[in-house]
Protein backbone atom coordinates (compact mmCIF):
# COMPACT_ATOMS: atom_id res chain seq x y z
CA UNK A 1 0.00 0.00 0.00
CA UNK A 2 2.97 2.35 -0.37
CA UNK A 3 3.23 4.93 -3.08
CA UNK A 4 6.85 3.87 -3.40
CA UNK A 5 7.94 7.39 -4.12
CA UNK A 6 10.87 8.46 -2.02
CA UNK A 7 9.81 12.08 -1.86
CA UNK A 8 6.31 11.20 -0.73
CA UNK A 9 6.84 9.39 2.50
CA UNK A 10 4.07 11.19 4.35
CA UNK A 11 1.91 8.73 6.26
CA UNK A 12 -1.80 9.39 6.56
CA UNK A 13 -3.51 7.51 9.38
CA UNK A 14 -7.04 6.39 8.51
CA UNK A 15 -9.15 5.43 11.51
CA UNK A 16 -11.28 2.34 10.93
CA UNK A 17 -14.36 1.73 13.07
CA UNK A 18 -16.82 -1.12 12.68
CA UNK A 19 -19.16 0.42 10.11
CA UNK A 20 -16.68 2.81 8.50
CA UNK A 21 -17.16 2.69 4.73
CA UNK A 22 -15.07 5.54 3.35
CA UNK A 23 -11.81 4.47 4.95
CA UNK A 24 -10.47 2.88 1.77
CA UNK A 25 -11.66 5.83 -0.33
CA UNK A 26 -9.69 8.18 1.90
CA UNK A 27 -6.58 6.00 1.92
CA UNK A 28 -6.78 5.44 -1.84
CA UNK A 29 -7.18 9.17 -2.50
CA UNK A 30 -4.02 9.88 -0.55
CA UNK A 31 -2.07 7.17 -2.36
CA UNK A 32 -3.56 7.71 -5.84
CA UNK A 33 -2.60 11.36 -5.64
CA UNK A 34 0.95 10.27 -4.86
CA UNK A 35 0.98 12.09 -1.54
CA UNK A 36 2.29 9.20 0.50
CA UNK A 37 1.19 6.09 2.28
CA UNK A 38 -2.10 5.27 4.02
CA UNK A 39 -1.90 3.54 7.38
CA UNK A 40 -5.16 1.98 8.60
CA UNK A 41 -5.65 2.32 12.34
CA UNK A 42 -8.20 0.06 14.08
CA UNK A 43 -10.59 1.71 16.53
CA UNK A 44 -9.43 -0.53 19.37
CA UNK A 45 -5.77 0.43 18.98
CA UNK A 46 -3.98 2.77 21.36
CA UNK A 47 -1.27 3.90 18.98
CA UNK A 48 -1.27 6.25 15.98
CA UNK A 49 1.94 4.60 14.77
CA UNK A 50 3.65 7.92 14.24
CA UNK A 51 1.47 9.00 11.30
CA UNK A 52 1.80 12.57 10.01
CA UNK A 53 -1.93 13.32 9.79
CA UNK A 54 -5.17 11.56 10.69
CA UNK A 55 -8.44 11.08 8.81
CA UNK A 56 -11.61 10.09 10.63
CA UNK A 57 -13.54 8.77 7.64
CA UNK A 58 -17.15 8.53 6.64
CA UNK A 59 -19.49 5.64 7.25
CA UNK A 60 -21.82 4.47 9.97
CA UNK A 61 -19.56 3.75 12.92
CA UNK A 62 -21.25 1.34 15.33
CA UNK A 63 -24.32 1.46 13.12
CA UNK A 64 -25.04 5.04 14.23
CA UNK A 65 -26.44 3.57 17.45
CA UNK A 66 -27.88 6.25 19.74
CA UNK A 67 -26.58 9.14 17.59
CA UNK A 68 -24.10 9.31 14.73
CA UNK A 69 -20.65 9.35 16.30
CA UNK A 70 -21.87 8.99 19.89
CA UNK A 71 -20.24 5.61 20.49
CA UNK A 72 -17.19 6.09 18.26
CA UNK A 73 -15.93 9.01 20.29
CA UNK A 74 -15.18 6.61 23.17
CA UNK A 75 -13.12 4.21 21.05
CA UNK A 76 -9.59 3.79 22.46
CA UNK A 77 -7.98 5.25 19.33
CA UNK A 78 -9.96 8.48 19.79
CA UNK A 79 -8.01 9.29 22.97
CA UNK A 80 -4.89 9.30 20.81
CA UNK A 81 -6.59 11.32 18.06
CA UNK A 82 -7.61 13.94 20.65
CA UNK A 83 -4.08 14.10 22.02
CA UNK A 84 -2.70 14.43 18.48
CA UNK A 85 -5.15 17.23 17.70
CA UNK A 86 -4.33 19.08 20.91
CA UNK A 87 -0.64 18.98 19.98
CA UNK A 88 -1.49 20.62 16.67
CA UNK A 89 -1.58 17.50 14.48
CA UNK A 90 -3.73 17.71 11.36
CA UNK A 91 -7.02 15.85 11.77
CA UNK A 92 -9.65 15.61 9.01
CA UNK A 93 -13.14 14.46 9.90
CA UNK A 94 -15.26 13.72 6.87
CA UNK A 95 -19.00 13.00 7.08
CA UNK A 96 -19.31 10.48 9.93
CA UNK A 97 -15.84 11.66 10.92
CA UNK A 98 -17.20 15.20 11.31
CA UNK A 99 -20.03 13.85 13.47
CA UNK A 100 -17.52 11.94 15.59
CA UNK A 101 -15.23 14.96 16.08
CA UNK A 102 -18.22 17.03 17.20
CA UNK A 103 -19.35 14.33 19.61
CA UNK A 104 -15.79 14.15 20.93
CA UNK A 105 -15.77 17.88 21.56
CA UNK A 106 -12.85 18.42 19.17
CA UNK A 107 -15.16 20.60 17.09
CA UNK A 108 -18.07 22.71 18.36
CA UNK A 109 -21.70 22.03 17.54
CA UNK A 110 -23.42 18.89 16.32
CA UNK A 111 -25.00 17.33 13.24
CA UNK A 112 -28.66 16.41 13.30
CA UNK A 113 -31.20 14.83 10.96
CA UNK A 114 -31.49 16.49 7.54
CA UNK A 115 -34.34 18.96 7.43
CA UNK A 116 -36.04 17.07 4.60
CA UNK A 117 -35.48 13.74 6.41
CA UNK A 118 -34.05 12.29 3.22
CA UNK A 119 -30.63 10.76 2.80
CA UNK A 120 -28.96 13.13 0.34
CA UNK A 121 -26.44 11.62 -2.07
CA UNK A 122 -25.28 13.91 -4.89
CA UNK A 123 -22.72 16.48 -5.92
CA UNK A 124 -23.24 19.86 -4.27
CA UNK A 125 -21.72 23.27 -4.73
CA UNK A 126 -19.30 24.20 -2.00
CA UNK A 127 -17.95 27.71 -1.50
CA UNK A 128 -14.52 28.13 0.02
CA UNK A 129 -15.09 30.63 2.84
CA UNK A 130 -11.50 30.96 4.01
CA UNK A 131 -8.14 29.86 2.73
CA UNK A 132 -6.51 30.50 6.09
CA UNK A 133 -6.21 26.81 6.93
CA UNK A 134 -3.90 23.91 6.18
CA UNK A 135 -6.81 22.33 4.28
CA UNK A 136 -7.88 25.14 1.98
CA UNK A 137 -4.65 27.07 1.46
CA UNK A 138 -4.43 26.06 -2.22
CA UNK A 139 -7.93 27.21 -3.16
CA UNK A 140 -8.93 30.80 -3.82
CA UNK A 141 -11.34 32.66 -1.54
CA UNK A 142 -14.91 32.24 -2.76
CA UNK A 143 -13.96 29.43 -5.14
CA UNK A 144 -16.89 27.12 -5.90
CA UNK A 145 -16.16 23.40 -5.72
CA UNK A 146 -18.25 20.45 -6.80
CA UNK A 147 -18.01 17.76 -4.12
CA UNK A 148 -20.41 14.90 -3.34
CA UNK A 149 -22.37 14.59 -0.12
CA UNK A 150 -23.90 11.35 1.15
CA UNK A 151 -25.60 11.68 4.52
CA UNK A 152 -28.86 11.59 6.41
CA UNK A 153 -27.68 13.54 9.44
CA UNK A 154 -25.71 16.47 8.13
CA UNK A 155 -27.62 19.48 9.36
CA UNK A 156 -25.07 21.49 11.29
CA UNK A 157 -26.41 22.99 14.52
CA UNK A 158 -24.84 25.07 17.28
CA UNK A 159 -25.87 27.80 19.69
CA UNK A 160 -25.63 31.50 18.82
CA UNK A 161 -22.52 32.01 20.90
CA UNK A 162 -20.69 29.25 19.04
CA UNK A 163 -21.84 30.58 15.67
CA UNK A 164 -20.61 34.05 16.56
CA UNK A 165 -17.24 32.63 17.60
CA UNK A 166 -16.94 30.60 14.39
CA UNK A 167 -17.52 33.76 12.38
CA UNK A 168 -15.31 36.02 14.47
CA UNK A 169 -12.46 33.52 14.29
CA UNK A 170 -12.94 32.85 10.56
CA UNK A 171 -13.52 29.16 11.25
CA UNK A 172 -16.30 28.48 8.77
CA UNK A 173 -14.43 26.71 5.97
CA UNK A 174 -17.15 25.75 3.50
CA UNK A 175 -20.74 26.70 2.79
CA UNK A 176 -23.17 24.93 0.47
CA UNK A 177 -23.84 27.12 -2.55
CA UNK A 178 -25.26 27.30 -6.06
CA UNK A 179 -23.04 26.98 -9.13
CA UNK A 180 -22.52 30.75 -9.16
CA UNK A 181 -21.48 30.75 -5.51
CA UNK A 182 -24.74 32.14 -4.16
CA UNK A 183 -25.62 30.81 -0.72
CA UNK A 184 -29.29 30.26 0.08
CA UNK A 185 -32.02 27.84 0.99
CA UNK A 186 -32.23 26.38 -2.52
CA UNK A 187 -28.62 25.22 -2.44
CA UNK A 188 -28.69 23.98 1.15
CA UNK A 189 -29.11 20.17 0.92
CA UNK A 190 -29.88 19.49 4.57
CA UNK A 191 -31.06 22.66 6.29
CA UNK A 192 -27.66 23.28 7.81
CA UNK A 193 -27.34 26.40 9.96
CA UNK A 194 -26.25 29.25 7.65
CA UNK A 195 -25.46 26.62 5.01
CA UNK A 196 -22.39 25.51 6.95
CA UNK A 197 -20.74 22.49 5.35
CA UNK A 198 -17.36 22.50 7.07
CA UNK A 199 -15.64 24.12 10.04
CA UNK A 200 -12.21 24.45 11.60
CA UNK A 201 -11.09 23.74 15.14
CA UNK A 202 -8.04 22.82 17.14
CA UNK A 203 -5.46 25.02 18.85
CA UNK A 204 -3.80 25.86 15.54
CA UNK A 205 -6.65 25.67 13.00
CA UNK A 206 -5.54 22.09 12.61
CA UNK A 207 -8.82 20.18 12.89
CA UNK A 208 -11.23 20.02 9.94
CA UNK A 209 -14.79 18.76 9.98
CA UNK A 210 -16.87 18.64 6.78
CA UNK A 211 -19.90 16.69 5.59
CA UNK A 212 -18.99 16.53 1.85
CA UNK A 213 -16.50 13.94 0.63
CA UNK A 214 -13.38 15.45 -0.99
CA UNK A 215 -11.86 11.95 -1.16
CA UNK A 216 -14.56 11.05 -3.69
CA UNK A 217 -13.64 14.01 -5.89
CA UNK A 218 -10.03 13.48 -6.86
CA UNK A 219 -10.30 12.72 -10.58
CA UNK A 220 -12.45 13.77 -13.51
CA UNK A 221 -13.59 10.18 -14.00
CA UNK A 222 -15.24 10.40 -10.55
CA UNK A 223 -17.23 13.43 -11.68
CA UNK A 224 -14.99 16.01 -10.07
CA UNK A 225 -11.36 16.56 -9.17
CA UNK A 226 -12.10 19.52 -6.92
CA UNK A 227 -11.12 17.66 -3.78
CA UNK A 228 -7.54 17.18 -4.89
CA UNK A 229 -6.27 20.54 -3.74
CA UNK A 230 -7.51 19.87 -0.22
CA UNK A 231 -5.23 16.85 0.05
CA UNK A 232 -2.40 18.64 -1.75
CA UNK A 233 -2.74 21.46 0.79
CA UNK A 234 -2.46 18.94 3.61
CA UNK A 235 0.72 17.60 2.09
CA UNK A 236 2.14 21.08 1.70
CA UNK A 237 1.31 21.92 5.31
CA UNK A 238 2.87 18.70 6.52
CA UNK A 239 6.03 19.24 4.54
CA UNK A 240 6.36 22.76 5.91
CA UNK A 241 5.93 21.48 9.47
CA UNK A 242 7.89 18.27 9.22
CA UNK A 243 11.16 19.46 10.78
CA UNK A 244 9.31 20.86 13.79
CA UNK A 245 7.32 17.67 14.28
CA UNK A 246 10.38 15.47 13.97
CA UNK A 247 12.17 17.54 16.59
CA UNK A 248 9.24 17.15 19.02
CA UNK B 1 -34.12 -3.30 41.03
CA UNK B 2 -35.45 0.16 40.14
CA UNK B 3 -36.38 0.74 36.58
CA UNK B 4 -35.16 4.02 35.14
CA UNK B 5 -36.57 5.64 32.04
CA UNK B 6 -34.74 8.41 30.20
CA UNK B 7 -36.58 10.61 27.71
CA UNK B 8 -34.32 12.34 25.19
CA UNK B 9 -35.76 15.06 22.94
CA UNK B 10 -34.37 17.66 20.58
CA UNK B 11 -34.03 21.09 22.13
CA UNK B 12 -37.10 23.27 21.45
CA UNK B 13 -34.90 25.75 19.60
CA UNK B 14 -34.07 23.12 16.97
CA UNK B 15 -36.39 22.17 14.16
CA UNK B 16 -37.58 18.60 14.76
CA UNK B 17 -37.93 17.48 11.14
CA UNK B 18 -39.44 14.12 12.08
CA UNK B 19 -41.91 15.72 14.48
CA UNK B 20 -43.00 18.15 11.80
CA UNK B 21 -43.59 15.32 9.32
CA UNK B 22 -45.61 13.31 11.83
CA UNK B 23 -47.66 16.39 12.69
CA UNK B 24 -48.45 16.95 9.02
CA UNK B 25 -49.54 13.31 8.71
CA UNK B 26 -51.80 13.65 11.75
CA UNK B 27 -53.40 16.73 10.24
CA UNK B 28 -53.97 14.90 6.97
CA UNK B 29 -55.81 12.24 8.96
CA UNK B 30 -58.08 14.91 10.38
CA UNK B 31 -56.41 15.32 13.77
CA UNK B 32 -55.96 19.07 13.44
CA UNK B 33 -55.86 19.45 17.21
CA UNK B 34 -52.41 17.84 17.43
CA UNK B 35 -49.76 20.57 17.53
CA UNK B 36 -46.19 20.82 18.72
CA UNK B 37 -45.43 17.18 17.84
CA UNK B 38 -41.88 16.27 18.84
CA UNK B 39 -40.17 12.91 18.47
CA UNK B 40 -37.53 11.61 20.82
CA UNK B 41 -35.98 8.52 22.28
CA UNK B 42 -36.86 6.46 25.30
CA UNK B 43 -34.01 4.64 27.00
CA UNK B 44 -34.99 2.12 29.66
CA UNK B 45 -32.61 0.47 32.08
CA UNK B 46 -32.41 -1.34 35.38
CA UNK B 47 -30.13 0.31 37.91
CA UNK B 48 -29.33 -1.39 41.23
CA UNK B 49 -30.11 1.00 44.07
CA UNK B 50 -27.12 -0.07 46.20
CA UNK B 51 -28.53 1.93 49.08
CA UNK B 52 -29.06 5.06 46.98
CA UNK B 53 -32.44 6.78 47.05
CA UNK B 54 -34.26 7.98 43.96
CA UNK B 55 -32.23 11.20 43.91
CA UNK B 56 -28.98 9.28 44.13
CA UNK B 57 -30.00 7.06 41.21
CA UNK B 58 -31.15 10.10 39.28
CA UNK B 59 -27.76 11.74 39.74
CA UNK B 60 -25.97 8.67 38.41
CA UNK B 61 -28.25 8.44 35.39
CA UNK B 62 -27.86 12.19 34.78
CA UNK B 63 -24.11 11.59 34.56
CA UNK B 64 -24.78 8.86 31.99
CA UNK B 65 -26.90 11.32 30.01
CA UNK B 66 -24.27 14.05 30.11
CA UNK B 67 -21.55 11.66 29.03
CA UNK B 68 -23.28 9.48 26.46
CA UNK B 69 -27.06 9.25 26.27
CA UNK B 70 -27.82 12.82 25.19
CA UNK B 71 -25.89 15.42 23.22
CA UNK B 72 -25.96 18.62 25.28
CA UNK B 73 -25.66 20.72 22.13
CA UNK B 74 -28.88 19.49 20.58
CA UNK B 75 -30.85 17.47 23.12
CA UNK B 76 -32.62 17.74 26.47
CA UNK B 77 -33.31 14.79 28.73
CA UNK B 78 -35.71 13.87 31.52
CA UNK B 79 -35.19 11.03 33.97
CA UNK B 80 -37.96 9.04 35.62
CA UNK B 81 -37.07 6.62 38.42
CA UNK B 82 -39.65 4.02 39.34
CA UNK B 83 -41.23 0.72 38.39
CA UNK B 84 -43.69 2.47 36.13
CA UNK B 85 -42.08 4.82 33.65
CA UNK B 86 -45.14 7.03 33.74
CA UNK B 87 -44.79 7.74 37.48
CA UNK B 88 -42.92 10.85 38.52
Amino acid sequence: MSSGSGASSLRLGVIVFPGSNCDRDAGCAWEELGLGEAVYLWHGDHDLQGVDAVIVPGGFSYGDALRAGAIARFAPIMTEVARFAERGGLVLGICNGFQILCEAGLLPGALVRNEGLRFVCRHVGLRVETIDSPFTALYTPGQVLSIPVAHGEGRYACDEETLAALKAEDRILFRYCAADGAVGEESNPNGSLESIAGILGGPNRNVLGMMPHPERAIAGRLGSADGRLLFEAVRQALQARLPALTAA
Amino acid sequence: MPKVTVYVTLKPTLLDAQGRTVETALHQLGYDEATGVRLGKIIEMQVPADGADADGIRRRVAAMCDKLLANPVTEDYRIVVGEDGSAA
